[in-house]
């Protein structure tokens, strides 16, 4: 029955009230540091919740209990990776929009003046776009290795092999600025 | 793990710190949500005076309303659900209010379903 329909749609919108409050934070950081620009940032945020609003339902039911979380970042993932691939960009660094942002956002003014920490953001920028985007799920986000696996669709082994050598080109990089990156594969 | 190794990854998880969204993308978010229904608002409502006249065309806000039981339903109660209040005190009674009811349902289905 049609009329009976909201009752239980009470339950998933409130639903996704909730995730979009718990995740929206999750959704822009990964926005952030996958385009390196805040307006694009929220327009990815933006897009991403407005997709999963569209898809609630279904996600709901198929993820058998399981978090949400790899899937909403799974949609800002392949948003950002269609907004390179429809705009021929290439991902900014995420320093370099800093200097022009001024207050709330906490990264800035936590980089500021830290040269490791900008080396650190300057390499995360260069890293070939898998080893980059497990590198902020797993240190900006905070995921575990089986949340960055089905948010990437991949085996939690291959995810543990991304992540190490991720982190291992990225000490390279840092430590010997001059490397080119991606180019230990 | 070495400890340089643990070093590093602190290092990294400080470079990559959560960053907190803009106080506006909440209510810019919202009002996207409201902006999606409320587009087709003045087009759907001369639609409906002139195709409800025809019975031939009952059928497809009655197809919307079965469709809207997919995934894009959560919009569509969004709206009616925000109305419904005020639909109550139009209402004479509960079938005229079973069949506002009922008329928001088919036109927030419509207006969601198009871009599926």
């Amino acid at each position: 029955m049609a009329l009976d329909a909201p009752d239980s749609k009470a339950e998933l919108d409130a639903r996704f009230t909730e995730l979009y409050r718990r995740h929206v934070r999750d959704v822009y950081t990964y926005s952030y540091y996958r385009i390196g620009n805040h307006h694009d940032a929220e327009d990815i945020t933006e897009q991403t919740f407005l997709q999963a609003y569209r898809h609630f339902e279904r996600a709901l039911r198929e993820s058998d209990g399981r978090p949400l979380r790899p899937w909403l970042i799974r949609i800002a993932h392949n948003l950002a990776a269609n907004f390179y691939r429809d705009r021929s960009r290439k991902p900014e660094s995420a320093i370099e929009d800093a200097g022009l942002i001024s207050a709330p956002h906490t990264t800035e003014a936590l980089v500021e003046g830290r040269e490791e920490l900008k080396s650190i953001l300057e390499g995360v920028a260069q890293l070939p776009d898998d080893r980059r985007n497990a590198l902020i799920m797993r240190f900006a986000l905070g995921m575990d290795n089986r949340e960055i696996a089905r948010a990437l669709d991949r085996t939690d082994g291959a995810t543990k092999v991304l992540l190490h050598r991720a982190i291992r080109q990225l000490e390279e990089m840092v430590s010997e600025p001059s490397t080119t990156p991606g180019d230990d594969t | 793990m070495s400890s340089g190794s643990t070093d590093f990854e602190a290092l990294l998880r400080e470079a990559l710190s959560p960053i907190d969204p803009p106080e506006g993308l909440t209510a810019r978010m919202e009002m996207t949500l409201v902006n999606l229904t409320e587009l087709a608002q003045d087009e759907l409502e001369a639609w409906e005076l002139a195709t409800m006249r025809d019975p031939r065309n009952w059928a497809r806000p009655a197809a919307a309303v079965f469709i809207g039981a997919g995934a894009g339903t959560a919009l569509v109660v969004l709206r009616v659900r925000s109305r419904h209040r005020a639909r109550r005190q139009q209402s004479s009674n509960l079938r005229e209010l079973a069949r506002r009811t009922f008329q928001d349902f088919a036109e927030e289905a419509r207006r969601v379903l198009p871009d599926r």
